[in-house]
C-alpha cells in the first residue's frame, strides 16, 4: 500500500437480508483513494453506490450487514473497530454529507448551534471558540452574513444554503475524507454550480479527499479525478477521468455515456441500454451485465470477470475494467462527447414563424397568483394582501407540430404555467386560445369536451397513477368518458393497442401501478395522455425523476410519438441538455416571467438574456478540464411573493444598470422569432452608455464559450449571423 | 393464504404480516370474530328465552343449568347476555353505518373542495366536537324522546363528526396526488373523482375509524341504556342488565358482572382490532424480520 493512499477498500461485501434472500448490495468492492483525490462513483439507481459510501463508516442498519472485506484507513481496519472507536473516526476523520438537506438538520436548533455542538464534542473547546470556528466555517462555504446566519434555523435557509451548511458541518472537524452522497441531485443547476465551485476550492485549500457519489456524469466530469462505474453491486470499470470519458472500456460505461443527450445529435434517437438492472438477490451467473450487453458471448456467462488493469504500450494507466472481451471489442465506434448538438438537419425549420400560420396554442398575458401559506386575515388587513406571483403576464405561442421547451429553475413558475394553460388551475387574468377557441372562457360542459385536445404528462411517476386502479382502468377511463369506445371489449382492445405502442405488453393491462418500474410508470402516464388522442401535450418534467438510460428510452418514445401522431409539445424541464436535444424553440422563465424566447439555436448563442447566459454556463459539461464555472448569479433567488421592482432579475444580474431596478424591460425582438426582455438590448436605453450592445454580446460569447458543449457558438463566431446587425434588428413591442 | 393470491412484498402482504405479529391485534381480531359469531348464531342456541321470567330461581348463582346464574326476575342471564350480544351487534353496525355515510360524505366534500364549503363544514364540526358524544346523544334523546332507534341516530351523528374529521384529513392528503390532477385533466366527473379515485385510497383511515366507532358505540349505548334512556326493559341490552343488577351487587354480583364483562370483552376486542389495523396499514411501522 502506497504512502499516498488514504483509504483502501478490499473486497467489501454488504448484504441485506430480506425474505426472499440476500440482496448483495456490495459484492466484492475494492478501490483506493489517495490523499487529495476525488473519486466519483457513478451508476444507476440500485447499483450500490450509496451503500458503499455508508459501509465505510459502518452506517448500515439492519437488515443490512457488512459481511466481509477490509476498509483500511490510515493503517487501521475500520471493520474491526468497536463502535466507540469508529465514532471517533466519524466526523473527525471521515465525514459524510447526505442528499436531503432538509431532513439532515434538527429543526429545533439553530444551524450554528448544531455545528458548534459537533465541534465541541470532538475537540475540547469552549463554547466561544467553537462558535467562532463555526462562523468561519459558514463563511468558508460562502454563506452570506455568517454571523447572523449562525443564529437562524434550518428552515430559514434556502435549499442551496442548507446544502452548503451541511458541507460546513461535514468540514467542522477537519476531516481528511468526505463522502458526498448525491448532494447535487435535486437542486437547481446554478446552485449546483456554486456548490461544485465551493468543493473545488475546498479541495485545493484543505487537500481534501472525496468520494463523490452521483448519477450525473456531467458533475463527475467537473469535479472528479478518478471514476468508478458501478453496476449491480460491483465496480465494472475504474480509472482516471480522462480515460473513462474519452476511452471507456466497458460496455456499460459506453452505454451510460451514450444515453446522455449531449452525445447524440439534436433530435436524433438517443442510444439506450436495453433491459433493466438485474435482481441483486439472484445475480445471474457470469458477468452481471451480459443480459444487456451487445457484445456478450457465451464465455461471458461462465465466470464473473474481475477488475483487470488495462496495460497500454506506454505505462500502466491505472485504468481497470471488468470485461473479458476488453481487448477484443472495437471501442472506437462509440462516444464522441463533443458531437455537434446543433445540427439543424432534423430540427424543424423555424421559418414557419415568419408565415401567417395561426398558432395552435395562443397564450396572452396569462396571470396566476396564489395565496401564500400562512397569510392570516390580520396580515391582510394590516399589510395588504400579498400574492405569490407564480405566473405574471406571460404571452407565448406554440405552433402545430413543434416542441417548445419551458426552462427555468425551481420556483420560476413553469409547472404553474403548464397547468394554467391546460386549465388545471383557473387563471386570474389573460386568455388561452386553443386552435382559435378561447378555453379560458369556456363553460364547464364545453371545457370537458375541449379537454380531449390537450393533455398533460406528469412529472412524478409514483404519484401520477392511482395505486388502487389497474392500468387498464387508468388508461381506459378517459376513452370511455369521451365516447371513443363503446363496449368494455372495445375499450380493452384499444388499451392493449396503446400499451404496445408505448413499449409495454398487453398483459400489463390488469396490473397495478406499483408493479412497474419508474420508466414503465412514465410510459403508462404517456399512454393515458394519448388515450383521448390529443393534439397538444404538456410534458411536465417527464424524465426528471428517471435514470439516465431510462430517460433516453422515454425521450425516444416521446419523439417517435410526436412524429407518428403529429403531436405538439410544451416540454417543461430544468435539464438543459435534454432541452437542447429535443426542442425547436425554447422559453426561459424567471420568477413568473418569460425573459427570453426563441428558436433553440438563437437561445444557445448570443445575444442572451443575462439569466440565460448564466443558466447555460452553469451546466456541467462532459469536457474534462479545470474550468471555473463563471458568471454565477449573486445572492439567492428572490421570493415570488415580493418580486424585485423593475426587471426581476436585476438583483442578481452582472450587467445590471440603475434603470433596471426602476423600469421593467419590454420585450425586444430580434429577427421576429427571438425575443429578449432586457434593457441592454434596447437601443433607446443604451444610447450613450459605456458598453455598447456589441460589447456585451462579445462578452457573453467569451464567457460561455469554454463551458458550453455547443459547437454552434464557435461556428457562429465565424459567420456574422449571431451578432445581429443593428440595422436588421426590429425594435418592436413584439408580442407584448 | 385462504386461496387468495396475495403477492409477496405487496402492501397487503406487508399489512397482513405486521398485523399477525401484533399480539394485541390478533386478540382483537379473534375476539371480534367470536363476538360476531356468538351474536349471529348464539340466539339459535340459547338454552332459555331471554325475556321469560321464572325459568329458574331468582338470583341463583352460576350453575350447570344456568351458566351465568339468574337475575332478580328468574331470567337466565346467559341467554340474556347472548341476546344482548345480538342487540349490540345491531347497535354497533347501525351507528357505524350512519356515522360512515354522513361523516365520509362530509369529509370527502370538505376535503375535495376546500374553500368556503370546507370552512362551513369544519366550523360546524368543531362546534359539535366540543360536546362529548354521550352528552350529544342525551341532547338528541331529550329532544326526540327515548328509545333505541333515537339513540342510534344520535350516536350515529355524534360519531359522524369524528369520521368526518378523519375522512377530511385523508382526503386532504389524497387530493394533492397527481393522479387526481390527471383525472381532472381529461375532464372526469366530480362524483367519480371523489368516490372512485379518492375514496379507495382513503379506505384504510375510514376502516380503522369505523372499527373504533363500533367499539365506542357499544360502550355508549350501554351507558345510555344504563341511564334508562335507550331501549326499555325487558329488552336485554347489556347496559340495562348492568343497571338493574347494580342493586343486587352485594348478594348476587354475577347479575352485573356477566354483562359487564361482555361489554368489556366486546369493546376491547374491537378497539384492539382497530388499533392493530391502523398500525398494520401505516407504512411507517416496520415488520420484524424473522
Amino acid at each position: 500500500m502506497n504512502e499516498d493512499t488514504l483509504l483502501q477498500v478490499n473486497e467489501l461485501k454488504t448484504h441485506f437480508k430480506i425474505d426472499r434472500g440476500d440482496v448483495k448490495a456490495c459484492n466484492d468492492i475494492s478501490y483506493a483513494i489517495k490523499k487529495g483525490e476525488t473519486i466519483g462513483f457513478v451508476g444507476e439507481s440500485g447499483a450500490g453506490k450509496s451503500v458503499t459510501g455508508r459501509s465505510i463508516l459502518n452506517l448500515i442498519d439492519s437488515p443490512g450487514k457488512i459481511i466481509g472485506g477490509e476498509i483500511i484507513y490510515k493503517g487501521q481496519d475500520l471493520l474491526n473497530m468497536t463502535e466507540k472507536e469508529i465514532q471517533k473516526i466519524r466526523g473527525n476523520e471521515i465525514a459524510i454529507v447526505f442528499q436531503d438537506s432538509s431532513t439532515a438538520f434538527n429543526p429545533s436548533y439553530t444551524v450554528g448551534e448544531q455545528i458548534s455542538d459537533v465541534i465541541q464534542n470532538h475537540f475540547d473547546m469552549e463554547y466561544e471558540e467553537a462558535r467562532e470556528r463555526t462562523i468561519k466555517l459558514l463563511d468558508d462555504v460562502n454563506i452570506p452574513n455568517p454571523r447572523e446566519r449562525f443564529e437562524t434555523y434550518p428552515h430559514q435557509y434556502s435549499g442551496g444554503m442548507r446544502q452548503r451548511a451541511l458541507i460546513a458541518l461535514a468540514l467542522s472537524c477537519d476531516p481528511d475524507l468526505i463522502i458526498a452522497d448525491e448532494i447535487t441531485t435535486g437542486i437547481d443547476v446554478t446552485t449546483q454550480a456554486k456548490i461544485l465551485n465551493l468543493l473545488k476550492e475546498l479541495k485545493k485549500e484543505r487537500d481534501l479527499s472525496m468520494q463523490f457519489i452521483t448519477h450525473d456524469m456531467g458533475v463527475v466530469a467537473e469535479i472528479c479525478d478518478r471514476v468508478a462505474v458501478m453496476y449491480a453491486g460491483e465496480i465494472v470499470e475504474i480509472g482516471p477521468i480522462q480515460e473513462i470519458f474519452n476511452n471507456p472500456k466497458h460496455p456499460y460505461t459506453m452505454g451510460l455515456l451514450g444515453s446522455l443527450p449531449q452525445t447524440s445529435g439534436a433530435k436524433e434517437e438517443l442510444e439506450s441500454i436495453p433491459g433493466n438492472m438485474p435482481d441483486l438477490i439472484e445475480t445471474p451467473s457470469g458477468c452481471s451485465f451480459r443480459d444487456r450487453c451487445e457484445f456478450a458471448t457465451e464465455e461471458c456467462a461462465q465466470h464473473n470477470p474481475e477488475l483487470e488493469e488495462l496495460v497500454t504500450n506506454t505505462n500502466s494507466t491505472n485504468h481497470k475494467s471488468a470485461c473479458i472481451r476488453v481487448n477484443e471489442i472495437n471501442w472506437n465506434n462509440g462516444r464522441e462527447t463533443n458531437k455537434d448538438t446543433s445540427s439543424n438537419g432534423s430540427r424543424r425549420d423555424t421559418n414557419y414563424l415568419n408565415k401567417d400560420e395561426d398558432p395552435l396554442v395562443d397564450v396572452y398575458k396569462l396571470k396566476k397568483y396564489f395565496d401564500p401559506e400562512g397569510q392570516s386575515w390580520v396580515d391582510m388587513l394590516l399589510n395588504g394582501r400579498k400574492y405569490v406571483h407564480a405566473v405574471d403576464d406571460v404571452t407565448l405561442n406554440i405552433y402545430e407540430g413543434e416542441t417548445v421547451s419551458l426552462v427555468g429553475e425551481s420556483g420560476c413558475g413553469k409547472t404553474t404555467l403548464g397547468r394554467t394553460i391546460t386549465q388545471l388551475y383557473n387563471e386570474d387574468s389573460g386568455t388561452v386560445l386553443f386552435a382559435g377557441t378561447d378555453i379560458t372562457d369556456a363553460k364547464k360542459s364545453e371545457l370537458r369536451k375541449l379537454r380531449r385536445n390537450y393533455q398533460v404528462i406528469f412529472q412524478d411517476p409514483f404519484s401520477s397513477l392511482n395505486p388502487r386502479r389497474t392500468v387498464g382502468k387508468i388508461i381506459g377511463r378517459p376513452m370511455k368518458l369521451h365516447g371513443l369506445v363503446d363496449t368494455e371489449e372495445e375499450k380493452r382492445d384499444a388499451v392493449k393497442e396503446l400499451l404496445v405502442e408505448v413499449g409495454l405488453k398487453e398483459s400489463h393491462i390488469d396490473r397495478y401501478a406499483h408493479e412497474f418500474s419508474g420508466g414503465q410508470k412514465q410510459r403508462i402516464g404517456i399512454a393515458r395522455a394519448l388515450a383521448v388522442e390529443p393534439d397538444f401535450i404538456v410534458c411536465d418534467e417527464p424524465v426528471s425523476a428517471l435514470d439516465v438510460s431510462v430517460q433516453a428510452k422515454v425521450l425516444n418514445l416521446l419523439m417517435d410519438l410526436q412524429e407518428e401522431r403529429n403531436l405538439t409539445y410544451l416540454f417543461i424541464a430544468h435539464n438543459l441538455e435534454v432541452v437542447k436535444h429535443i426542442s425547436d424553440r425554447v422559453a426561459v422563465m424567471y420568477l413568473g416571467e418569460i425573459v427570453e424566447m426563441g428558436p433553440i439555436d438563437k437561445i444557445l448563442s448570443p445575444p442572451y438574456h443575462p439569466y440565460t447566459e448564466i443558466l447555460l454556463s452553469s451546466i456541467p459539461s462532459l469536457e474534462i478540464g479545470e474550468q471555473e464555472l463563471q458568471n454565477l448569479p449573486e445572492g439567492e433567488i428572490p421570493s415570488p411573493i415580493d418580486p424585485p421592482s423593475g426587471c426581476r432579475f436585476h438583483t442578481r444580474c452582472p450587467y445590471a444598470m440603475p434603470e433596471c431596478s426602476e423600469e421593467s424591460p419590454i420585450n425586444i425582438t430580434t429577427n421576429k422569432n427571438h425575443r429578449i426582455k432586457c434593457h441592454i438590448f434596447d437601443e433607446n436605453k443604451m444610447e450613450g452608455k459605456p458598453k455598447s450592445k456589441e460589447q456585451i454580446i462579445a462578452e457573453q460569447t467569451e464567457n460561455v464559450d469554454p463551458k458550453s458543449n455547443n459547437q454552434s457558438i464557435s461556428s457562429a463566431k465565424n459567420t456574422n449571423q449571431s451578432v445581429p446587425n443593428p440595422q436588421d434588428e426590429k425594435q418592436s413591442v413584439g408580442d407584448d | 393464504m385462504f386461496g387468495l393470491n396475495i403477492r409477496s412484498g405487496s402492501q397487503l402482504d406487508m399489512a397482513i404480516r405486521k398485523f399477525s405479529q401484533n399480539k394485541l391485534a390478533m386478540f382483537g381480531l379473534i375476539g371480534s370474530l367470536i363476538y360476531v359469531f356468538i351474536s349471529l348464531v348464539g340466539p339459535f342456541f340459547m338454552p332459555y328465552d331471554p325475556t321469560s321470567t321464572g325459568v329458574g330461581p331468582n338470583l341463583a348463582p352460576p350453575s350447570t343449568e344456568h351458566w351465568f346464574g339468574t337475575d332478580h326476575n328468574g331470567r337466565d342471564i346467559f341467554s340474556r347476555v347472548i341476546e344482548g350480544a345480538r342487540i349490540s351487534l345491531f347497535v354497533g353496525f347501525s351507528v357505524v353505518a350512519v356515522a360512515c355515510v354522513v361523516g365520509v360524505a362530509a369529509g370527502l366534500i370538505s376535503g375535495r373542495y376546500g374553500g368556503i364549503i370546507d370552512g362551513i363544514i369544519m366550523r360546524t364540526i368543531e362546534v359539535i366536537y366540543v360536546f362529548p358524544s354521550i352528552l350529544l346523544a342525551l341532547i338528541v334523546v331529550a329532544i326526540l324522546g327515548q328509545g333505541l332507534d333515537r339513540v342510534l341516530l344520535a350516536l350515529g351523528l355524534a360519531y359522524a363528526i369524528e369520521m368526518a374529521r378523519i375522512t377530511r384529513g385523508a382526503a386532504l392528503s389524497v387530493r394533492e396526488e397527481e393522479y387526481i390532477l390527471a383525472s381532472e385533466s381529461y375532464g372526469e366527473h366530480e362524483k367519480f373523482i371523489m368516490l372512485r379515485e379518492m375514496l379507495p385510497n382513503m379506505m384504510s383511515a375510514v376502516m380503522v375509524q369505523a372499527t373504533l366507532i363500533y367499539a365506542f358505540a357499544i360502550l355508549a349505548e350501554a351507558s345510555l341504556s344504563y341511564l334508562g334512556l335507550s331501549a326499555q326493559p325487558p329488552t336485554p341490552t347489556w347496559g340495562i342488565m348492568v343497571s338493574q343488577g347494580q342493586t343486587y351487587i352485594g348478594i348476587a354480583p354475577w347479575v352485573t358482572i356477566a354483562p359487564g364483562i361482555a361489554i368489556l370483552f366486546a369493546v376491547l376486542a374491537f378497539t384492539f382490532l382497530g388499533i392493530g389495523l391502523r398500525d398494520a396499514l401505516d407504512p411507517k411501522t416496520e415488520v420484524n424480520a424473522q
